[in-house]
């Protein structure tokens, strides 16, 4: 998971888009009546219109305060539309987002702390990029999947949560990767709600000051590191349990978006990357390969569902995507002696040379990955 | 992936227009950017300034990319190195040549100061820009890229090279006192990036990689700094690590006559496809500074046999003075490397300091990533290297911790020739 800060691809895409760029590099479609002039200051967040067309919005920040601020466009539960930190006391900066008909939040965040002082904008009509029939069918299969997904965890978890809190170590160790897997497959759903990834998915050295460590990896830790379960532990199962219930409710109402598949699928092989091919997700149990290979087949998923419109658009791009992920495949398969069983190597037992090659076929396929969104929305 | 994907750039809705993949971008070079809408704000954004070929002399400048023999050889020594060693991941040949045409079209732009494909920004908004970026507004630093093949790009069963592979291409030999890393090694192809800029260097070997991504994977990679030694030789002599003039009596890149002899592959002499190339040795030779620094001046004098100062050979009072071998010990380190030493055996140095932190021992990981070129290395490094590592009083301070060898192809003719061509074609 993202230690700190949560992507806000999904997030963002959920709309459709936002481009946070440098001023130099502003679309030109983002001027005219679209324009939105914020001016941040310690106590005052001015928008220099509530009423918006839909479409390519850009706004123009102006912090005059003497803080540090950072400006969000929100959804009204909070979600981020499109956002942009660090804005200097005395700059400016460009936001430009393409936002739907609807109720939006602008939020000045001055010291970067805090909920922020809030504006609320209405986008209306507009020209909202239209749709094809193909690429809503992709968003439809894709989020009866993700739904799946979540519903075929919800048991697995129960499964591990009560065997942490009967204090059953073998059980728990047990049924521990297995339980994550639905959840790794689509993470980047779950993740574009912002607060139920830290909760179930944090690994330790993401905990900001003061953050109470809770979820997968704190009980993982207990499990593999320090051999018992105490109190404490027990008591964090159930905690786990009902935030993946919480997960499980809402997943449905995820905003997604062909473009969100396309870097959703990117985003996971970036987990992967990042956090898999160095063994830091999985630094205790070394169940890492699990959740790589739940990554790859949750990117495979979208890949597949937005290839119809993808391979008529770039043809050259699915081929090498097809044999990429075929490349990425064949060689998970070395470390598993069952192809319809998830039990992998333990990857402490997965040498250097082979990292290396696992990371290699990682980069060739998400090079290639990384142009899907594009290739989908010609 | 923490907070460093803030400022990225985020999916964006359709943009008008075509949208040609990165690849195929690639393909266009400078001329064709006629794409549409897409392209033209990139074309603009891809053009750093100082892109009209001038005098190399004039530092910031760009070298010509086309010759007959490759840039970064010759070319006066820049500043800074990047060198990166590839595996080739895919099995089929015609990725390769489609990898090896795309990475010229790339080479070509970034030399000239261009960004690669359509640019670091301006494009389409849903994909990641083709070019990384970090050396827009960075003038062309005289930036070189230089392509080498190793010895197992040849290996028997891979890509139907195996008849193609120069007899002068052999697998280096063990020397005395080598400790080499296997990671540090070898290589089936290779990109020499010199630049007076080292972001510009290091732009380009990141391009290439990624363009490579899924054909090629880095195996190896090393930065350097301080050039060791200089093809002008009316400029200062630079230092190596030793705080030691290193190059006194390079070849100079002007020297047509010499480069003929010692430096470029015949026509032929070898392996067809060779003629008008050269053979790379490269080597990463871990100095042990600490030891070194304890030295006496009078020995570290007479380990190089040179003074510190100003670099005159023994008994002699001017650097570029003509050295009387026979003045200094027996083991001197330049008196065993003159030609004299080795039957005129002659080799081109481009070799750069590194430092590559702590060795986790408290001791610099420093020394000098030795790079030579030469027409034959059976006849040039391999004899010389056999008779430092057996005499040298420098062996002592220093140790040969990588290794590699790769034949360097002749230079790109023109737009429509590319890398190796001779070779696959």
């Amino acid at each position: 998971m993202r230690a700190v800060r949560f992507s806000v691809v999904t997030a963002a895409a959920t709309v459709a888009a936002l481009t946070a760029v440098t001023g130099c590099a502003q679309k030109s479609d983002g001027k005219g009546e679209g324009a939105l002039q914020v001016v941040a200051k310690d106590d005052s967040c001015e928008v220099s219109k509530k009423k918006l067309p839909a479409g390519h919005v850009e706004m123009t920040v102006q912090n005059k305060g003497s803080k540090i601020t950072e400006v969000y466009v929100l959804f009204p539960d909070d979600r981020i539309v499109a956002e942009r930190e660090n804005i200097g006391p005395g700059t400016k900066a460009t936001i430009t987002a393409e936002i739907k008909a609807g109720s939006y939040e602008i939020a000045c965040k001055p010291g970067m702390k805090g909920n922020g002082i809030r504006q609320k904008i209405e986008v209306t009509g507009g020209n909202a990029a239209e749709r094809s029939p193909e690429m809503d069918k992709a968003v439809a299969e894709y989020r009866t999947y993700v739904q799946a997904q979540a519903d075929e965890t919800l048991p697995k978890a129960k499964k591990f949560t009560d065997a942490v809190a009967a204090g059953d170590i073998e059980a728990a160790k047990k049924i521990y990767a297995d339980s994550r897997l639905g959840w790794e497959r689509t993470e980047p759903v779950a993740e574009s709600f912002g607060d139920i990834d830290p909760k179930v998915d944090l690994r330790e050295d993401g905990l900001e000051a003061g953050q109470k460590w809770t979820g997968w990896h704190r009980l993982e830790k207990a499990l593999w590191h320090d051999k018992k379960l105490g109190a404490e532990e027990k008591a964090l199962a159930p905690v786990l349990y009902k935030d993946l219930l919480d997960w499980q409710k809402r997943v449905g109402t995820a905003d997604i978006t062909p473009t969100s598949m396309a870097n959703g699928a990117k985003e996971l092989l970036d987990e992967v990357a990042t956090g898999k091919v160095t063994g830091e997700e999985e630094r205790y149990s070394h169940t890492d390969l699990i959740d790589f290979k739940g990554n790859v087949e949750g990117a495979q998923k979208s890949y597949e569902l937005l290839k119809p419109v993808a391979s008529k658009n770039d043809p050259a791009l699915t081929a090498s995507l097809d044999k990429q992920f075929a490349a990425l495949n064949t060689l998970l398969d070395k470390y598993r002696k069952d192809k319809n069983s998830y039990e992998f190597t333990s990857y402490e037992k997965v040498g250097k040379a082979d990292r290396k090659e696992l990371s290699d076929a990682v980069n060739a396929l998400a090079e290639p990955l990384s142009r899907l969104a594009a290739a989908v929305t010609k | 992936m923490s907070d460093q994907k803030q400022d990225s750039t985020e999916p964006a809705a359709a943009s008008g227009g075509p949208a040609p993949s990165r690849r195929a971008l690639l393909g266009w070079g400078g001329a064709g950017l006629a794409l549409g809408a897409v392209a033209a704000g990139g074309a603009v954004a891809a053009v750093r300034p100082g892109s009209d070929p001038v005098p190399a002399a004039d530092s910031g400048a760009a070298v010509p990319f086309h010759g007959a023999h490759q840039a970064g050889i010759a070319t006066a020594v820049q500043d800074r190195l990047h060198f990166a060693a590839f595996d080739v991941t895919t099995k089929d040949r015609a990725e390769l040549v489609s990898l090896l045409k795309e990475w010229t079209r790339a080479a070509e732009r970034m030399t000239a100061g261009h960004a690669v494909g359509d640019g670091a920004y301006g494009g389409l908004a849903a994909a990641p820009p083709d070019d990384t970026g970090e050396a827009l507004g960075l003038k062309p630093s005289r930036l070189t890229l230089t392509i080498g093949f190793g010895p197992s790009l040849f290996a028997k069963g891979r890509f139907g090279l195996e008849d193609k592979r120069p007899e002068a291409l052999v697998d280096l030999p063990k020397f005395p006192g080598d400790n080499l890393d296997a990671a540090r090694s070898g290589g089936d192809l290779c990109i020499q990036a010199c630049a007076d800029d080292p972001q510009v260097a290091v732009h380009a070997i990141r391009n290439l990689a990624r363009i490579g991504m899924g054909r090629t994977a880095i195996r190896w990679s090393q930065l350097g700094f301080g050039k060791t030694s200089s093809t002008t030789p009316d400029a200062q002599t630079p230092r190596n690590m030793f705080g030691f003039k290193d190059g006194t009596r390079n070849i100079s890149g002007t020297d047509t006559a010499a480069l003929d002899k010692h430096v470029w592959v015949g026509e032929k002499e070898d392996a067809g496809w060779m003629t008008g190339g050269s053979y790379l040795v490269a080597r990463r030779i871990r100095m042990h500074i600490e030891t070194w620094d304890r030295t006496s001046l009078q020995e570290q004098e007479d380990v190089f046999g040179r003074d510190k100062g100003e670099g005159a050979a023994v008994g002699k009072p001017k650097e570029h003075d003509e050295p009387f071998l026979k003045a200094m010990l027996p083991t001197a380190h330049v008196r065993l490397a003159h030609p004299d030493s080795n039957g005129g055996a002659t080799i081109l140095r481009r070799g750069y300091s590194f430092t590559d932190g702590t060795d986790g021992l408290g001791r610099l990981d420093a020394g000098l990533f030795f790079l030579a070129y030469q027409r034959d290395s059976r006849r040039a490094f391999i004899p010389l290297q056999r008779s430092l590592a057996a005499h040298d009083a420098l062996n002592q301070y220093i140790q040969h911790v990588g290794s590699a060898h790769f034949a360097v192809p002749p230079g790109v003719r023109d737009k429509d020739d590319w890398w190796g061509r001779a070779l696959f074609s």
